[in-house]
């Protein structure tokens, strides 16, 4: 169906719902409880970033998970597609049409112009060289072209900017013909609350959109080209095939995914700043795809959604609300547990990060989507104890191929 | 002509730690062939040895001094460092002010253990490993490295002083014979560049002239035929890494009073010895020290009023716009060097054939 086989469907179809049923699924617990204050997800701000990250991650994988081409300056093209948004605010007006195209299309020939210098080399130069370019990036976005970018203040919209397109009694939020990105209707069940945000199922629409041009791609001749030149490029080489244009296609189909999802970002909040383009935030899209599984379909998407969730989650933890569940034990114990994990909460948000990072590198280099099919496997083994051990590894194996 | 003199010392310091660091991160690349993502935050933990030397040399006890008083006109409670218990006020107070070159003592070994520790611990296990592996786990080796002296130091920069005798300028342009005041140069920043160029000269010596260094050189050209000849290999480069992690944890101690210490100090430095690293040549030693200052030097003019004033003359630029652009080159003209360099040679400076070119 749509083109897509059935395995395919049903994993997309899959996403579909959950994407369109999140603020239902992310949203558990009653509102008032203490779980519902620590766990619920459900709240339009953290849901847009689990959309847009995950459309961010999506391209990410394309690049990385086909050709094995390790980007490290991936946020450069998040933050061109942030500027030219909001620059399309200021110019035409609110309308988040053109500024989606313009920070598409702005990213995209960003990209051509990156890509077509890094990939000159292959390998650690090429992530290196992604690096340089984002650093750079980030400070011409900061200091050198603040004519442009508006510096360390960050770009925003001033109501004495021209917005040719802006007629009287427009919105002055971001809005798709009227539709106001902020505006949301709740609906109160009991002690649930359920937040249904416009701006939310926009950037949905974009990420299932995105998600499903990735499956064709993935299934696509270009896809399969992609992978060849990944395990061997000398021999495409020597076959005849001419793999820059291949690579720099993949290189300029990832950098748009990351400008329309810059661009989603400042139609979320239209206002911008060069801090998305730092090398930290190039670091985190990748930490994302490799968490979630790079290579695989889903993996970058759920990679995505529990770095934001547990950003989230682990940073409002204080040492109160641990005291709070260690109650029942006795207090040493209580004590040492909290000081313990201590480092890790709050503030130390980013050092949980690190050791998950790192251990998923060390230990699962195919991320949870790996995990989740060890974990599976082992299950399945257990389960049938008559399956001959070489049926269940086929079976295994069979999953297993750069998805 | 004086102020193409200051500019090129200026850039002389700044140089020193591109090519210490991108001195060490070549000599890690030419035995293990990994690319450390975790050598800048070497950098910093040698900036942090010599933030927590001056800490242990303050430990000190409070005394009650009756002869003074506070000013609600209690006794004064005085804090009295150990050191200056031990070796005397005078004495220990000079201990006190040399903190820093004296935190030598402490970030030597603190670095070798650290290296070591680094490589048998994690690295080791990576070496089977694609590339981009090596490159993941460092990466977040150095997210947890920054992190953990975050929380043990604060976010903020520490300020971290040089003893008081280097303090103030030196008048280069009387050694130069440039004539009295013509050139005043930071003393500090001198010494930075003289120590930088001992441990330069020193890392070189010992790979060329002792039999430790020529097995390490021969391991780097072809690690196989030396392991055939019954050495033992993995250990002398297991050594290189920590020798590596000292240089690069030297660089930062001396850097501290210079850069106020913080936990992200090592990536903004990493980032940078890259390029240097690749505009050097990736796998030459010499090409990494040469980048270092070549860099460091166009880096310093082009931070230079007067020799931007001169470019926007030169090409008749008058407009505020372009001037913006041309005022803020310095902070990219590294990066507008390596690319042009990686266009035209991209092998580097000096970069040998069939170095990273699979």
């Amino acid at each position: 169906m749509l083109g897509l086989n059935s395995r395919d469907f049903k994993l997309f179809a899959i996403v579909v719902v959950m994407t369109l049923a999140a603020p239902i699924l992310l949203n558990p617990f009653p509102v008032d409880s203490a779980l519902g204050q620590s766990f619920n997800a459900g709240y339009p701000a953290l849901m847009q970033r689990f959309v847009i990250f995950g459309l961010l991650a999506i391209g990410f994988n394309i690049l990385f998970g086909l050709t094995g081409y390790l980007s490290f300056g991936h946020a450069a093209f998040l933050g061109v597609g942030s500027y030219a948004a909001v620059w399309m605010f200021k110019l035409l007006s609110y309308n988040i049409i053109p500024a989606m195209i313009l920070s598409v299309v702005v990213a995209g020939l960003f990209s051509v112009v990156i890509g077509y210098v890094c990939l000159r080399r292959s390998g650690i130069y090429f992530s290196i060289l992604t690096l340089a370019f984002a650093q750079m990036s980030y400070a011409l976005a900061y200091s050198v072209l603040s004519p442009i970018t508006n510096g360390e203040t960050g770009l925003q919209v001033y109501s004495d900017d021209p917005q040719v397109l802006m007629s009287q009694g427009d919105p002055i939020v971001p809005h798709l013909f009227g539709l106001e990105m902020n505006s949301s209707v709740t609906w109160k069940l009991g002690g649930w609350e359920f937040i249904f945000q416009n701006g939310y199922y926009l950037a949905a629409v974009f990420m299932i959109a995105g998600f499903y041009l990735s499956i064709r791609i993935f299934r696509s001749p270009f896809g399969l080209m992609l992978r060849a030149i990944k395990s061997n490029q000398t021999r495409m080489s020597y076959t005849g095939m001419n793999t820059k244009p291949y690579m720099l296609a993949a290189f300029v189909i990832s950098g748009c995914y990351a400008g329309l999802a810059g661009g989603l970002l400042s139609a979320m909040d239209p206002l911008t700043g060069a801090e998305r383009m730092f090398w930290t935030a190039s670091g985190e899209i990748v930490v994302m795809a490799i968490l979630g599984g790079v290579g695989t379909l889903i993996g970058p998407v759920l990679g995505a959604g529990l770095i934001k969730y547990l950003e989230n989650i682990v940073s409002k933890i204080n040492d109160t609300i641990l005291h709070n569940w260690f109650a029942f034990m006795p207090d040493w114990l209580d004590n040492l547990l909290v000081a313990i994990i201590h480092p890790f909460i709050g503030k130390g948000w980013h050092l949980s990060l690190g050791v998950l990072f790192m251990a998923v590198v060390i230990f699962l280099p195919g991320g949870l989507v790996q995990g989740g099919q060890k974990l599976g496997g082992l299950f399945r083994r257990r389960a049938k104890p008559a399956e001959t051990e070489t049926d269940s590894v086929v079976e295994a194996n069979s999953k297993t191929p750069a998805e | 002509m004086d102020a193409f003199i200051l500019q090129i010392l200026n850039g002389l310091d700044k140089g020193s730690a591109y090519a210490l660091i991108a001195l060490g991160l070549t000599l890690i690349f030419g035995t293990l062939g990994v690319v450390n993502f975790a050598h800048g935050a070497l950098f910093m933990i040698g900036a942090f040895c010599a933030v927590t030397m001056q800490r242990i040399l303050g430990l000190s006890r409070t005394v009650i001094d009756e002869t003074q008083t506070d000013f609600l006109g209690n006794p004064m409670a005085v804090q009295v460092p150990y050191v200056q218990d031990w070796f005397g006020a005078a004495a220990g107070a000079t201990i006190q002010d040399w903190s820093v070159p004296l935190a030598f003592f402490l970030t030597v070994p603190v670095m070798l253990l650290v290296g070591w520790g680094m490589e048998r611990g994690l690295i080791k296990h990576f070496y089977k490993r694609p590339h981009a592996d090596q490159i993941l786990v460092t990466f977040g080796l150095a997210i947890v490295i920054g992190e953990i002296i975050k929380a043990f130091y604060g976010a903020n920069p520490i300020q971290t002083p040089m003893p008081s005798a280097f303090v103030g300028t030196i008048d280069m342009g009387r050694y130069l014979g440039l004539g009295e005041g013509a050139v005043a140069y930071p003393t500090w920043r001198l010494i930075y560049f003289f120590f930088s160029a001992i441990i330069i000269a020193a890392v070189f010596a010992f790979l060329q002239f002792t039999t430790f260094g020529m097995v390490v050189r021969a391991g780097m050209a072809d690690r196989e035929t030396v392991g055939m000849l019954g050495i033992d290999i993995d250990k002398r480069f297991t050594l290189m890494f920590g020798l590596a992690a000292a240089v690069a944890g030297l660089a930062g101690m001396m850097y501290a009073p210079i850069l106020s210490p913080h936990y992200n100090i090592g990536m903004d430095f990493l980032v940078l010895s890259f390029v240097v690293v690749v505009v050097g040549g990736m796998g030459s030693l010499p090409g990494a020290v040469l980048a270092g200052f070549l860099l460091g030097i166009m880096q310093s003019f082009f931070s230079n009023p007067a020799f931007k004033g001169f470019i926007v003359d030169a090409l008749r630029l008058n407009d505020t716009f372009t001037g913006t652009v041309i005022n803020g080159l310095d902070q990219i003209i590294i990066y507008l060097v390596a690319i042009v360099i990686l266009l035209t040679r991209p092998r580097g400076l000096l970069g040998r054939k069939g170095v990273m070119e699979e």
